[in-house]
């Protein structure tokens, strides 16, 4: 079973990263418009690397909160928690019409393109659509560590439910939580870069930017289409989990 | 009491309970979702599944954007007698019947407006990675007053030949925010729509830009943060690719308003300096003087090549010796510099054939007040509207421009006539527009009223005409297209899906 949503997760973060990876307005184009004002292949190269940390730490943030709110919360509000955010956020970029940071500059240092990639991550609620695997993987990581836990507290011949190895526990399932974050934060993100990478290297060595006439669907509406999966998806099995109990 | 041992607590009933109100609250969720939804409708901008067909990433491939059909040009009633100005639809496609005439119309609601320079909402600079969003249509005219500091505007969907005002900013508004009026020129930017400003309510400065939202055209406010020493103001544009905006300086509108003040002149009062600014922080950097006796500094044409840093700018009139210029901007050792790269020369003329202001000149200035780039940068159209003539260079060296064509058409003495329609003709070529593709040419021949009378004191009959340039050089009239606008004056031409000074473009 654990390994089965394990494997789940894996494909899930993989999946994404792909997703974000694919967006024009995440990272590859302003790559290829480096290239081209430059007009050569490196600048394009140069670029990715910052492009990727910003989107890390976009989707780092996510995981951090998620893995902070997991000590506290059961898995199931976290899901609910979750879901209602990601439903929320959705409805929000709707209302404001998708928007984003009105970033005005072409000429940028890696700092600053990190800082850019951030922003745009950040405002397109990209860390906030992988909240559901993080929050999966966290519940995962709960149930792991907890079976661990009253093993070793039967052993001990202890009743499950004493306090006195909770504290314990909780540094135990902070450790092993932000090793999974960062796992997933890297997972997610070498997906991205992988398939950012080729896009603009594609686009700037063969396709060209005309490209970009016919092939540039407008991908707002799938976003906050996958935001509102998400977010169902993810306050569906936070009900489910109560039901269930 | 912690949440797991109170969910353990739920009998099966009490679960069935908290999932009945879970699912209510998601319903309230759902709810708030879809009125969010329905409130945005209140925006103008409509996204769209695909980038509008007229946005190009680079001016190469916008020069293999297919021929207009429609030009919308503004249409000033100088009659004082209450009609208002218009926005007219022209037929431009050569196989239609009705080609080369007004086949609709859009009178503005209030009279005395005196549009001038208009711009789309969006344009090919949507598609600039930075901030991208190029679902959205190019389909709303953004239509300053420059007399009345209002503005417009004005919806050319669903039917373009049709179009239809929206929304109209006042100038109270347009005061209380940006602490700008009397808007001339309009540039879509990447994060919004920019709008020049001549200079402040009570008529002095100083002139800048303000900016409106892309979605819903609500004025956001001043754009300036720094402005150095720049007062004086008219024209703007910018190199996408260096974050870096240029403005030109006419004059205040004090200084305009009632005609060119021989006393201003005379003392080299007007604009005559290049400001350059950083456009991502908005902020002053350079002021380039182009030397005093090269008075009103106007239309500011940059590379379209957002990899190239040099443009072109007009100086209407020397103080030396009546000659207009044309100076080339260019990056010199990490700074901006600028030199005079074409001298229009003034044409000696009989004292009893000029306006009373140029008598005791004996000579008419050729008075450069337009000029346009091709797409391509390859071409420069330069508007001699005192005498009448249209000049084409190939600007390939952009430091060593050659004269590749010449067309007459009017001027304050020659009145030279068109192949359809026999002189004599007033008013020059004025404003000049050129299509996408670099072959056709359009031409209006009005200035601005009050300078319209001093310069053309019998009063001007407007026209358009069409030009056809030839891809390696020269151009000449098409014989079918004189549209006369008898005693009303066209002004600024925009084709429809773009044109040769309505887009910028981050695609090298």
């Amino acid at each position: 079973m654990i390994e089965l949503s394990a494997s789940w997760s894996v494909i899930s973060l993989v999946a994404l990263g792909a997703f974000h990876g694919l967006n024009p307005a995440m990272g590859w184009l302003f790559a290829v418009a480096r290239g081209l004002q430059e007009r050569r292949l490196r600048a394009v190269l140069v670029a990715l690397g910052p492009i990727a940390l910003g989107h890390a730490l976009a989707i780092g943030v996510a995981a951090v909160v998620v893995g902070l709110l997991g000590l506290v919360l059961p898995a199931s509000a976290l899901l609910l928690l979750g879901g209602g955010a990601l439903l929320i956020f959705a409805a929000v970029k709707v209302a404001t019409r998708f928007r984003h940071p009105r970033w005005v500059g072409m000429r940028v240092g890696a700092r600053e393109l990190v800082l850019w990639s951030f922003l745009m991550a950040t405002a397109h609620g990209a860390g906030l659509m992988i909240v559901p695997v993080l929050a999966q993987q966290s519940d995962t990581v709960a149930t792991v560590a907890a079976s661990d836990h009253a093993e070793h507290l039967g052993h001990a011949g202890h009743a499950a439910q004493a306090d006195p190895g909770g504290h314990a526990g909780h540094a135990e399932r902070l450790g092993e939580g932000l090793v999974a974050s960062l796992a997933a934060v890297g997972l997610h993100t070498a997906a991205m870069f992988l398939v950012m990478g080729m896009l603009a290297v594609l686009v700037y060595r063969k396709v060209g930017v005309d490209v970009l006439r016919r092939a540039w669907i407008n991908l707002d509406f799938i976003w906050v289409g996958a935001l509102v999966v998400a977010g169902a998806v993810t306050l569906g099995s936070g009900f489910w989990s109560i039901v269930a109990g | 009491m912690n949440y797991q041992s109170w969910l353990r607590r739920l009998t099966p009933l009490n679960r069935r309970k908290v999932l009945k109100h879970s699912m209510a609250a998601g319903g309230v969720l759902a709810a708030g979702t879809l009125s969010a939804v329905g409130a945005s409708k209140e925006t103008l901008a409509v996204s769209t599944w695909t980038p509008d067909p007229t946005f190009y990433p680079s001016p190469r491939s916008a020069m293999k954007a297919p021929a207009e059909t429609l030009a919308y040009v503004a249409r000033i009633n100088p009659n004082g007698n209450g009609q208002s100005d218009a926005i007219c639809v022209v037929d431009v496609d050569p196989a239609s019947t009705a080609y080369g005439t007004v086949i609709g119309e859009l009178e503005l609601t209030y009279p005395g407006d005196e549009l001038h320079h208009f711009g789309w909402n969006a344009c090919s600079s949507m598609l600039c990675p930075t901030a991208a969003h190029p679902h959205v249509q190019r389909r709303y005219l953004i239509v300053p007053g420059l007399r009345s500091s209002r503005l417009y505007v004005i919806d050319t969907q669903p039917d373009p030949t049709n179009p239809k005002i929206v929304k109209t900013i006042e100038p109270e508004e347009i005061a209380a925010k940006t602490g700008y009026s009397k808007g001339h020129t309009v540039h879509c930017g990447p994060d919004g729509i920019y709008v020049s400003a001549l200079g402040a309510p009570d008529g002095g400065g100083p002139g800048g830009i303000f900016v409106l939202d892309h979605d819903t055209f609500d004025v956001r406010g001043r754009w300036e943060v720094d402005r150095g020493d720049q007062y004086l103001h008219y024209d703007f544009w910018w190199h996408l690719g260096y974050d870096t905006m240029i403005t030109s300086e006419w004059g205040t509108p004090e200084m305009v308003e009632t005609g060119i003040q021989p006393e201003l002149l005379l003392g080299a009062q007007y604009g005559h300096r290049l400001h350059f600014w950083d456009l991502r922080r908005r902020r002053h950097t350079q002021t380039v003087d182009l030397g005093k006796e090269n008075q009103i500094v106007l239309e500011l044409r940059p590379a379209h090549d957002p990899s190239k840093t040099y443009g072109f700018v007009n100086t209407v009139v020397s103080l030396n010796d009546l000659s207009a210029g044309i100076f080339l901007w260019y990056r010199d050792n990490g700074s901006w510099a600028a030199r005079k790269v074409i001298q229009i020369p003034a044409e000696p003329a009989a004292e009893e054939d000029l306006p009373p202001a140029l008598k005791p000149f004996k000579a008419v200035p050729p008075l450069v007040t337009d000029i346009e780039l091709s797409v391509d940068d390859r071409f420069l159209y330069v508007s001699c509207w005192g005498t009448g003539e249209l000049k084409q260079y190939d600007v390939s060296d952009p430091f060593n421009p050659k004269e590749t064509g010449s067309v007459r058409i009017g001027g304050i003495v020659r009145r030279e006539g068109h192949p359809a329609a026999s002189g004599p003709l007033n008013g020059g070529p004025q404003m000049v527009e050129v299509s996408r593709d670099g072959k056709r040419v359009y031409l209006t021949n009005s200035l601005y009223m009050t300078w319209d009378e001093q310069f053309y004191p019998d009063g001007i009959n407007g026209w358009l005409v069409k030009l056809d340039a030839d891809p390696e050089g020269g151009m000449r009239f098409d014989e079918r297209f004189f549209l006369d606008f008898g005693d009303q004056r066209p002004h600024q031409v925009r084709l429809q899906g773009g044109d040769a000074s309505t887009d910028s473009y981050c695609f090298s």
